[in-house]
């Protein structure tokens, strides 16, 4: 988990910031598409299935997301949904991550 | 010690020999490795530490568990697709398998091998099938004092042909009696509802004596108790006050309580959303104590015997296990297993324990008491790990 710290460290240095989160890449890298096909996979698949057709979570199929826009989609990916199991990604994944995995999950495309 | 060195024992899972029928064997010492992606099981030898074979067409096994019948010969692999599969672990091939719900999430079998139930999340229920011929017996929708429907989590056996499960959004513990039921249908289980038991139960466990049922809690803190042993049953709720006030982290993967490590006089159960594990009191049910782990505990498995708890944590820190001594309450061991560890399976007695690492394409074996790594197996994304000497235990 990236601790307060860190964020501050981000603003001041984004060079360290660089360094010090590999596995992630920031808005200047470009993104690691298969490691987020992955990422959605595994670790969203644990609530959402493997094959994103519902679990615990709730399907995350183009069909069943369609009733939220782009930004809508984000913003659960990012900021989680309180009083759910859905945890916020902020941590973990970037804006423009996030917003690929909406438009690929909208699309149906990692099904 | 004998070691036999990893690679030397590695076996490519192309090179499998059939299994063959022909030769005698027990089964005892057999079990499963669920390949998650590939909707197969690998069927493995604990004592040998090497594949057998491998079982194909199992459908959507994200999440899968497995349950085994009293003679240790078949198991039955729940998938999240819906699937019941029975595997003939010494012919090794699939047997029967049945579409029984649209989304699932495990089962049990009864105490004397004749049914296996099913919880859905879709048609939220428990389905129960006749062991042998997988034909249903019973279908128990999950409708909640509410009137609506929920997923339904946490079902094991109990004594007594019983199981317990718990219902996510209705927030309730159903116990059914089956223990009068016949195959025809013409005799109805026995239904006890304990409702209002807590804000969002996502797992549940029972102790290995089959006495005490315990409910995780997602949607505020504490955990519920349902004593077996007494009449009329009651849930009871513990650890009240646990992370009262305290902020949680993001949980990136749900506890599981599965593996609910039960070491002697004491329970370690996963703290939710913490990086911690709660020692609770296994007689009075209060918190005597809180470890610090590597990261948000998903599995805490004790080693048969009680003396160790073996802890695997959630993404992103999966790349870890620690080991915590009973006794101190402290981890006397932590080491790196690759990356994403998902389960950890004992042998029997506990000399060795089984860690399946996904993203490694692997399964380790590690000595339990030196923690030495003694044999690595090749298995395509491996996810749960199950002995058929679960047959012999109760809640597994």
């Amino acid at each position: 988990m990236r601790s307060a710290p860190w964020r501050s460290w981000h603003k001041a240095s984004a060079f360290i910031f660089c360094v010090a989160l590999p596995p992630i890449a920031t808005a200047q890298q470009p993104l690691d598409t298969s490691k987020l096909t992955s990422l959605v996979r595994q670790e969203c698949g644990s609530c959402h299935g493997l094959t994103l057709n519902g679990g615990l979570g709730k399907p995350l199929t183009a069909e069943h997301l369609k009733q939220w826009d782009r930004e809508q989609v984000i913003h659960i990916i990012l900021d989680g949904v309180p009083g759910t199991p859905m945890p916020p990604w902020r941590p973990l994944l970037s804006e423009v991550e996030a917003g690929w995995i909406a438009d690929a999950l909208q699309k149906g495309a990692l099904r | 010690m004998r070691l036999m060195p990893a690679l030397a024992s590695a076996l490519f899972l192309a090179s499998f020999a059939a299994a063959d029928a022909q030769q005698l064997r027990g089964t005892g010492d057999l079990g499963i490795v669920v390949e998650r992606a590939s909707g197969s099981v690998v069927i493995v030898d604990v004592s040998k530490r090497v594949a057998i074979g491998r079982v194909s067409g199992l459908g959507d096994l994200s999440h899968a568990s497995a349950v085994f019948s009293p003679d240790q010969r078949y198991a039955y692999v729940f998938g999240r697709d819906g699937g019941l599969s029975q595997i003939d672990l010494l012919t090794g091939v699939l047997a029967k398998r049945v579409m029984q719900a649209g989304n699932s999430i495990g089962g049990a079998i009864s105490d004397d091998g004749a049914l296996v139930a099913v919880a859905n999340y879709e048609p939220g229920g428990i389905r129960v099938f006749d062991t042998a011929t997988l034909t249903q017996v019973a279908d128990i929708p999950a409708t909640g004092a509410n009137g609506g429907t929920s997923k339904t989590v946490g079902l094991v056996d109990l004594p007594g042909r019983r199981f317990a499960y718990a219902l996510y959004d209705a927030g309730e513990i159903w116990i059914a009696d089956f223990s009068e039921v016949d195959f025809e249908g013409t005799v109805a289980p026995r239904i006890t509802k304990l409702s209002g038991v807590g804000k969002l139960p996502y797992d549940a466990n029972v102790t290995p004596d089959g006495r005490h049922y315990l409910a995780g809690l997602f949607g505020e803190d504490g955990v519920v108790h349902v004593d077996l042993w007494q009449e009329p049953l009651k849930a009871v709720r513990i650890l009240d006050n646990y992370g009262r006030g305290e902020e949680k982290l993001p949980v990136y993967k749900m506890p599981h309580l599965e593996g609910w490590a039960a070491a002697g006089d004491v329970l370690l159960l996963p703290a939710v959303g913490r990086h911690e594990l709660i020692a609770v009191d296994a007689r009075s049910f209060k918190e005597t104590g809180r470890i610090k782990t590597y990261g948000q505990p998903v599995f805490a498995v004790a080693r048969p015997g009680g003396r160790h708890v073996w802890v695997n944590f959630a993404h992103p820190l999966n790349d870890t296990i620690d080991v915590v001594d009973v006794m101190t309450l402290a981890v006397v061991h932590r080491f790196k297993a690759g990356p994403a560890v998902l389960h950890l399976e004992f042998a029997p007695r506990g000399h060795e324990v089984w860690v399946s690492v996904r993203d490694a394409d692997r399964v380790q074996v590690y000595d339990a008491r030196t923690f030495a790594r003694k044999a690595e197996l090749e298995v395509k994304a491996p996810s749960g790990i199950f002995f058929a000497a679960r047959a012999t235990r109760i809640g597994q």
